[in-house]
């Protein structure tokens, strides 16, 4: 739709003197599927943390013309940009419908608010179909399947109207298939937004990448496509080696 | 209800698709229920009780009226109001200054003040004179603090067990507050002995079985205001909000807006509750606003099930009437029994005697 990409320059992040992050810079445009990977410990948490508003930074993160640090959470979410959590987190009490209509809804006045929900948003409609949720509407989001409920994370995200998309390792925990139904769902709606991948899974990596950034301690190690950042000495001494021998 | 969906994804996606019949089976329950409360308050009651049983069951409904706040702010909201008494006690206060003041006659002065004061009354006592201004004092001053003081607490993100001592310490500040003030609000004892409520005698039965019927009422209308904002996009977002207060943030939400809302509603309830208090009780006191009374609203919305509609009603006139009734009979007894309920409820039902249905089955439908 439009041109806006996220950029990040010289972003830091410290806990009483630790350097957890430490000057990253990159660019991520519209369209790409980019992936952020590192050890343990790497900092990509944090760094999603600093963009979303979690933890003070300096440097700069901005989407569009808009600078996104030093903003307040909520304000940086409206501003387009969503996130996930490592461990899933919707809201187990309410249903699949109900999480998503709370997404879509940040902007409603209170009247909206003050009345009952008659009928299903248009884009919640749409995003059921996306997600593939569509007749567990109405199941307590508490007993979803692990993978479901980070699909439903996902699609809370595009009703919520996020143009940046960070996810924070998306696919710990789920199956082969679900693995690969997420790959595709990323595919399907990462055309039109800017979405960022933290992951440790190399062949999921692989499989859907389309740009790389290797984190480590802190550093951006190495950047480029799937290929090029293999065939990286540095990156196969810090992390693809050691992830060989699963210590990632 | 569990079962029901269940058994809807066996048979494939039609019945998931369309779940309006579950909900009007909810809502048609939530209804007979509301009907059977009203009955039971507004015909039963008044039919079966002598005049001093119903006067009792009157105090008991300004208690409920607390409770269905404490059930919105705590048991949908998850604020921990420790400190209800707060509001209690300001809607209380206004009814009172304005009852004695009525009582006292055009320019006249209440009869206290003549006795511990300097035989004025205070100028901030004056416009307690118009029985508008009471009635707009007894709504808004609760609702205006529990605004400031929600502003200031849940946007610093003060929450959980910080948020209930503060809120109590907030209560044991108020009553030590009211002691203090002998000559302008009637100190330890209170303000008490009313002849008249809005020109109505308070000594004949008809208007106090009259008082009943208000306070009745306001109680049912309280439900409705509480059942309507449960169903609401409002309700479904403060659970959110409950559950998982970080994650709504991320989803373009201030939840400090969200919680605010609920608790100067549940600030506004115990406001009216404590001015329907006054004249059916006769007396405001220290004694009925300070930490016990605020924990005392509580015990009986835990027991009755903080998250549900009619729980915390039930729940807090159960616990009064059997709080009068035992300790009638055994007066040292009743702090150790509510003591021990009110644990018994929190480790076995933490949703109260309401989840014992719910429970059972969740039980079946996991099996
Ligand atoms: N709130 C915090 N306080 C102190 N140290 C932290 C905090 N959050 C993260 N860290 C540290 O920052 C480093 C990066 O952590 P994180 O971003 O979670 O790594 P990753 O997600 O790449 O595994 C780790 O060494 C971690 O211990
Ligand atoms: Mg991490």
């Amino acid at each position: 739709m439009n041109g806006d990409y996220l950029e990040l320059t010289d972003v830091g992040v410290s806990f009483d003197g630790f350097v957890a992050v430490d000057g990253v810079s990159m660019t991520v445009l519209q369209g790409d599927l980019r992936f952020l990977i590192g050890p343990n410990g790497a900092g990509k948490t944090t760094l999603v943390d600093a963009i979303t508003g979690l933890v003070p930074a300096t440097g700069s993160a901005t989407f569009g013309a808009t600078e996104l640090l030093g903003k307040k959470v909520h304000k940086i979410a409206r501003l387009g940009i969503g996130r996930t959590f490592q461990t899933a987190s919707v809201f187990e009490e309410l249903s699949v419908l109900q999480n998503l209509d709370i997404a879509a809804g940040a902007g409603r006045g209170p009247l909206t608010m003050l009345r009952r929900r008659t009928s299903v948003p248009e884009e919640v409609e749409q995003v059921l179909e996306v997600i593939g949720l569509e007749d567990l509407r109405d199941r307590q989001a508490g007993v979803l399947a692990h993978g479901q409920k980070q699909w439903l994370e996902i699609g809370m995200l595009i009703v919520q109207n996020a143009r940046v998309l960070l996810l924070d390792e998306p696919v710990a925990g789920m199956s082969a298939h679900e693995r690969e139904e997420t790959g595709l769902l990323l595919r399907r709606i990462g055309a039109e937004r800017t979405v960022v991948v933290v992951e440790h899974d190399m062949d999921f990596m692989r499989s859907f990448a389309t740009s790389v950034t290797v984190l480590h301690a802190g550093k951006v190690l190495s950047e480029g496509t799937v290929a090029q950042v293999q065939a990286d000495p540095r990156v196969q001494e810090v992390y693809l080696g050691r992830a060989a021998e699963g210590v990632a | 209800m569990t079962m029901e969906l269940d058994k809807a994804d066996e048979t494939g996606t039609a019945v998931a698709r369309t779940p309006p019949k579950r909900k009007l089976n909810k809502e048609w329950a939530t209804a007979f229920g509301f009907i059977a409360l009203a009955v039971a308050l507004l015909v039963l009651a008044p039919a079966v009780l002598s005049d001093f049983r119903l006067s009792l069951l009157g105090r008991f409904v300004c208690y409920a009226i607390v409770a269905v706040g404490i059930g919105l702010a705590w048991g949908r909201g998850g604020m921990l109001t420790l400190g209800q008494g707060v509001f209690f006690g300001l809607g209380a206060y206004a009814m009172a200054m304005h009852l004695k003041l009525a009582d006292a006659g055009a320019d006249g002065v209440p009869d206290f003040m003549k006795l511990y004061g300097s035989g004025q009354v205070p100028g901030w006592w004056e416009p307690f004179r118009s029985p508008v201004f009471t009635v707009i004092a007894i709504v808004a001053v609760p609702a205006l603090v529990a605004f400031g003081l929600g502003a200031a607490v849940f946007r610093r993100r003060v929450r959980g067990a910080y948020f209930a001592i503060l809120s109590q310490a907030l209560a044991a500040a108020f009553a030590i507050l009211l002691i203090g003030q002998q000559a302008s609000i009637g100190g330890t004892n209170g303000l008490n002995g009313f002849r008249s409520f809005f020109g109505f005698n308070l000594y004949d039965p008809v208007n106090k079985r009259m008082l009943f019927y208000i306070a009745a009422s306001v109680l049912l209308v309280m439900v409705l205001v509480v059942w309507q904002l449960y169903r609401s996009r409002y309700g479904e977002l403060l659970v959110a909000v409950r559950d998982q207060e970080e994650r709504v943030r991320f989803l373009g939400y201030d939840p400090a807006n969200v919680k605010i809302v609920a608790y100067v509603v549940a600030a506004a309830m115990a406001g009216i509750a404590g001015a329907l208090f006054v004249p059916i009780v006769g007396i405001i006191s220290p004694a009925s606003v300070g930490v016990v009374p605020s924990i005392a609203f509580l015990i009986g919305v835990a027991i009755g099930g903080r998250s549900t509609l009619f729980g915390p009603v039930v729940g807090a006139i159960a616990v009064a009437w059997a709080q009068t009734s035992l300790s009638e009979a055994f007066p040292s007894f009743w702090t150790y029994f509510q003591g021990a309920m009110f644990v018994l409820v929190v480790a076995f039902l933490p949703k109260g005697f309401a989840s014992v249905g719910a429970f059972r089955k969740r039980k079946e439908a996991k099996a």
